[in-house]
């Protein structure tokens, strides 16, 4: 949790709405994230938070409201345009290229314009050193360089290893703001716990982000400002005790529990 | 499997060298260095042997530049299907559009071959890529579907507005100065293409491409223009079809709306299903059976595409995966003997 806090504005999303049909998957949510923030997106299956995500990040054009970055409008613009800004995301579902090793994978985003103008991970593959760049990037996620996991093929990868390849794929572009959908489900509780710190280093080397997440006890040791989504729309927002005391989210949590 | 009295053993050849062989000098002995080596010296002696030994008959020389010809329609296509994922139904439209510019270069503005080939090959592409750039959004069948139409608007174009010569066609057009130029010139070529390929395929640029047939979403996570990619991919493979034909309608001296015929876009299939889908060379040893194959067929008349059919199907039923796969595949199990 950075503490430098000059509350400067990166993200803003006004009354953003997506709706499929009749589904209102995302309804009227506004969310401000500022620079350093960690701010963790909760909420029951199907509330919205891929949705929402989406949005931002211009997989889906929403229906209406506005996003802006560093104060620039960039609602329906382009996913790579927003990822060539330094929005970059992970995937829910895991979207590797299955077809190339795991380190291949990352030479991808290395050669992007974005990585080619500022430079990928700590600056590294301007020069085309992208497949040493790429191993040291697999090294700091977790990606034993010895032992040749890094040169296997991405479908032959367990789960654990797609997940933080899907953070590689941020690294690599030197992201401003990381969008996080479920990066920690799916993981092995020792290997969330190898993954916080990361987490927290990223986040005090001034990497923004926004972390969807099931595991609250995890997100909440790296989450500064949490936001609860249900049936679309924003319940309550505010530092993680606040919120998950919240009669609505209690309810949205272990309501159904009681109920049946 | 080891035997007690020789103490020797028996072992893959390419087991070791797998490991090392992404970096040239990790090859430790002649015996690894001639293994990785021999499957292409062989093609390249074969195609640098065959004008020579094909000169006492001329026809039989054309015969091998249409191997050389269908061979780059095939590359184009294979690169196009298997390595960026757009199956393109359209050959013939390269093909045909680098013909056309060709044969204009040569006899409106009087370009001698040495220029009008390159020109119209730079140029056709230019034109065959803008013109694909609507489809660039489309998958699969839709693709194809749609490339298949670009032929055959263009000989409907060509004829209702009897523009290009109409129906009839250029004729007149300058040959080449002799026939080993004029096999040599092709030869080379194409193997400037298939290597030049089959290099760019591994490199960083070549990787976006393949990334984007593996998974395109998330190559625009990755800040990459998926569209942008399609489109250079397209333009690499427009310039080998308009090559084949810039080239074949200088060694023929005409072009007519035939350039855009059907067969042109399907031969390149075959070619490709029969030597290997994905390899890049096996298309050109797809064609190198074809080509002759359908020349032999001439004598049985009407039975020849029976015959030929009966071929392909042949290939593709017992023989899916494609010769260049299937012999590879042989050629990794190739043991030595070690002492132990
Ligand atoms: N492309 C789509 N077309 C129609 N409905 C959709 C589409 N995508 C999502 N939805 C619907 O929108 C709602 C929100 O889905 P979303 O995937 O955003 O939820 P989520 O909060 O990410 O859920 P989870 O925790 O399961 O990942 C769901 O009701 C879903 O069925
Ligand atoms: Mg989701």
């Amino acid at each position: 949790m950075s503490t430098h806090h000059t509350k400067e504005p990166i993200l803003e999303i006004r009354s953003l709405s997506k709706h499929f049909g009749g589904v209102k998957a995302v309804d009227d949510v506004s969310l401000t994230v500022n620079r350093g923030d960690v701010v963790g997106i909760i909420g029951p299956n199907g509330s919205g938070k891929t949705t929402l995500i989406n949005c931002i990040t211009g997989f889906l054009k929403p229906t209406k409201g506005t996003v802006s970055f560093h104060g620039k409008d960039i609602t329906g613009k382009k996913p790579h345009k927003i990822a060539d800004m330094g929005i970059n995301r992970t995937f829910q579902i895991m979207r590797p290229y299955f077809s190339m090793p795991a380190y291949k994978n990352l030479v991808i985003p290395l050669s992007s314009p974005r990585a080619k103008r500022v430079g990928g991970w700590r600056g590294g593959g301007k020069h085309g050193d992208r497949d040493t760049v790429a191993v040291d990037i697999l090294e700091e996620l977790g990606f034993e360089r010895d032992s040749r996991v890094p040169y296997k093929m991405a479908g032959t990868l367990p789960t654990g290893y797609l997940k933080r390849l899907e953070l590689g794929r941020c690294l690599a572009l030197r992201p401003e703001l990381i969008i996080c959908d479920e990066v920690f489900s799916g993981l092995s509780a020792s290997e969330i716990s190898s993954l916080v710190p990361l987490i927290e280093k990223l986040n005090g080397q001034g990497i923004t982000m926004i972390m969807i997440e099931h595991r609250l006890a995890e997100l909440f040791r790296v989450a500064n400002r949490v936001m609860a989504l249900s049936y679309g729309e924003k319940v309550t927002e505010g530092e993680p005790d606040e919120v998950i005391n919240h009669p609505k989210v209690r309810e949205a949590y272990l309501g159904s529990e009681e109920d049946f | 499997m080891t035997t007690e009295t020789t103490q020797k053993r028996r072992e893959r050849i390419d087991r070791g060298i797998k490991v090392r062989s992404e970096s040239l000098y990790a090859l430790n002995s002649f015996e690894e260095i001639a293994y990785l080596l021999t499957p292409r010296v062989l093609l390249i002696a074969a195609f640098v042997l065959m004008p020579l030994i094909l000169s006492p008959w001329p026809y039989w020389g054309r015969v091998g530049l249409s191997v050389c010809i269908l061979a780059l329609l095939s590359i184009s296509f294979d690169f196009l299907a298997n390595y960026v994922g757009l199956v393109s139904l359209g050959g013939a439209f390269f093909y045909g559009v680098g013909g056309y510019m060709a044969a204009v270069l040569n006899t409106e503005l009087g370009l001698p071959p040495v220029l009008s080939i390159p020109v119209a090959t730079l140029l056709g592409a230019g034109f065959c890529t803008l013109a694909l750039l609507p489809c660039l959004p489309l998958r699969g069948i839709y693709f194809a579907i749609v490339t298949l139409m670009y032929p055959l608007l263009m000989t409907r174009i060509i004829e209702a507005f009897d523009i290009l010569g109409g129906t009839e066609g250029f004729r007149g057009i300058d040959g080449f100065s002799g026939f080993f130029t004029e096999q040599y010139g092709l030869i080379l070529a194409m193997f400037i293409a298939l290597f030049g390929l089959r290099r760019f395929v591994n490199m960083d640029g070549g990787l976006v491409i393949r990334a984007v047939k593996d998974n395109d979403q998330s190559v625009r996570a990755s800040g990459i223009s998926v569209t942008r990619t399609k489109a250079k991919a397209v333009f690499l493979a427009s310039l080998t079809g308009c090559f084949a034909g810039a080239y074949y309608i200088h060694m023929y001296s005409n072009v007519g709306i035939s350039s855009f015929a059907l067969d042109l876009s399907i031969m390149p299939i075959a070619a490709t299903i029969i030597g290997g889908a994905g390899t890049l060379v096996g298309p050109v040893l797809g064609a190198a059976i074809l080509v002759p194959l359908s020349e032999f067929l001439r004598d049985f008349g009407s039975l020849r595409i029976v015959v030929y059919a009966l071929v392909l199907t042949g290939f593709v039923v017992f023989r899916s995966e494609g010769l260049m796969n299937y012999m590879t595949r042989k050629y990794q199990q190739v043991e030595r003997w070690v002492k132990i």
